[in-house]
């Protein structure tokens, strides 16, 4: 009697993966999602479908009809976001067309970043970032998005690293010997120019 | 009912006791230890057994909290590095939307995978649903291929879908993530392989027991195009002016590109918490079985010993009480 009290001993398991319902999901938004889930569940009848990014996403307000006063600014780096939904006045971006400033109300527009300097302006003051490279999406409902490889604030940049980065990258350029060395040569002369710039300018 | 308990716990362990005729050609002093012929002719498991199996039992729950204790460091090493990259795939989707069932002719699935086992069902479940994704974009002039990254992902794919393997990437964790390295894999993957859509398969990380299976979509520019011309989710792509560059189709190109380094990245740190969280909740749970395991022996061992003392009492008596007549 005791052997077979301690034999049935309870069965423990791990707790199986339940998604936690996110209260960002949208009725309106998954109608990709519903024909992916209905394909889905014809052809796989047996395991739930897989969730899509469109599940986890916040969504964003529809374009207003009147300008708003404020842009929403959304600035990421693969490690953070550096500004994430933040009410602005303007920022300025280095795209490769040179410097761009974007307002509320500003046309959508999807523009690649060069290496330069990033200024955000809230009311008086004004943050400055130097960017590496990456792009900017402006919406019609005046969000921005930022997003960039590196960013990093201006005060935190050397000077003396800056110019010896510049001397070596140019030595290299005039020793370069393949396409691929003189690209790589040109890309550091190109960052460390702006760098320069930025820091002088 | 005691000897019938006994009697059941002998039958389990019975595969370790050896026959009958063999413990008679041993050594007298082995024998007696080995096994023990009670009343009734009952054959118990002796104490010897038992406890070397405890022994093993307790060094295996050993074993596995540490790797529990292993699994909760990591984890939180790279949860915070997780969190911080979650914005880093939402503008795209913003922009992009998106769109898993776009009809497209060359699917690439990218999964990913851990490369060490022992963490729970996760690995399997990325497969499957590659596997489901395969099924799913079969058709006339529709082909998928496979781009693996984990070994474990390859050990199951590699058995029935060897031919339709593009690329194989192992030892991604080796350093420390960090986007320079995704983004030099994610080159790697564009220039070999031809795609008009990339779904990538991994598990993102909820919490500490939750891991949901997810698949993002990156669609090739020509697709993103063809797309936008036809309206429905992606109607307003064309509103967007495209500054810079000499055509739009550039830029795409570039977007595409940096989509797929930005969300592969993201991509790879929720697996790698996933497994780490996986890994935990499985080794918890082989803690908290050897430790009921333990119990059991235990228990058994102790009725094995009493067991013994009774017999022995019992000789003693009705050989005492023979020779009083």
């Amino acid at each position: 009697m005791l052997g077979r009290a301690s034999m049935l001993l309870p069965c423990r398991s791990i707790l199986p993966a339940r998604a936690r319902p996110f209260s960002t999901d949208l009725p309106a938004a998954p109608s990709a999602d519903a024909t992916f889930t209905e394909a889905w569940t014809k052809v796989i009848p047996n395991m739930d479908p897989p969730k899509t990014p469109l599940s986890f996403m916040q969504p964003r307000p529809p374009t207003p009809s009147s300008i708003p006063s404020k842009l929403t600014v959304n600035f990421v780096l693969p490690y953070a976001s550096e500004l994430a939904t933040k009410e602005v006045d303007m920022v300025i971006v280095p795209a490769t067309t040179g410097q761009m400033g974007v307002l509320p109300g500003h046309v959508a527009t999807i523009a690649e970043l060069k290496p330069g300097v990033l200024s955000v302006h809230e009311g008086s003051e004004m943050t400055k970032y130097f960017v590496s490279s990456g792009f900017v999406f402006i919406h019609a409902n005046s969000f921005a998005d930022i997003i960039a490889v590196e960013a990093v604030p201006l005060d935190r940049l050397d000077v003396n690293l800056v110019q010896k980065g510049l001397a070596e990258f140019t030595s290299k350029l005039s020793s370069a010997t393949t396409d691929l060395e003189k690209a790589e040569a040109q890309i550091g002369i190109d960052v460390h120019s702006a760098l320069n710039s930025a820091l002088t300018g | 009912m005691a000897l019938a308990a006994l009697r059941r716990e002998g039958r389990r362990f019975a595969p370790m006791i050896s026959p009958r005729p063999i413990t008679a050609l041993r050594s007298s002093p082995l024998a007696p230890s080995l096994e023990d012929e009670g009343p009734i002719g009952v054959r118990y498991i002796s104490t010897q057994v038992v406890r070397n199996r405890m022994k093993s039992v307790k060094n295996i729950q050993k074993i596995t909290k540490a790797m529990k204790m292993v699994a909760a460091s990591k984890l939180r090493a790279i949860q915070t590095k997780a969190e911080n990259s979650r914005g880093l795939w939402q503008p795209f989707t913003a922009l992009l939307g998106d769109l898993p069932s776009a009809d497209v002719k060359k699917n690439v699935v990218v999964t990913i995978s851990s490369d060490k086992g022992l963490c729970g069902g996760i690995n399997s479940t990325s497969v499957k649903i590659s596997k489901g994704l395969h099924k799913l974009n079969s058709g006339p002039e529709k082909e998928t291929k496979y781009v693996i990254l984990g070994e474990k992902a390859k050990a199951q794919l590699i058995r029935d879908s060897k031919k339709d393997i593009e690329l194989i990437i192992t030892e991604l964790q080796k350093n420390p993530l960090n986007y320079t390295q995704v983004s030099v894999l994610a080159d790697e993957i564009l220039k070999n392989v031809e795609y008009d859509a990339l779904r990538i398969v991994f598990n993102k990380f909820h919490s500490v027991v939750s891991f949901v299976p997810t698949v993002s979509t990156v669609l090739s520019p020509e697709i993103v195009e063809r797309e936008a011309e036809s309206g429905g989710k992606l109607g307003d792509l064309d509103s967007y002016e495209v500054e810079g560059g000499e055509t739009k189709g550039e830029i795409l190109q570039n977007l595409a590109e940096f989509q797929f380094s930005c969300v592969m990245f993201n991509a790879v740190l929720e697996n790698a918490c996933s497994e780490q969280g996986a890994r935990m909740s499985a080794m918890d749970s082989s803690s908290r079985n050897a430790g009921d395991m333990l119990d059991r022996l235990t228990l058994t061992y102790n009725r094995t010993r009493q067991a013994s003392i009774t017999t022995e009492l019992i000789e003693i008596i009705s050989g005492a009480s023979a020779l009083e007549g």
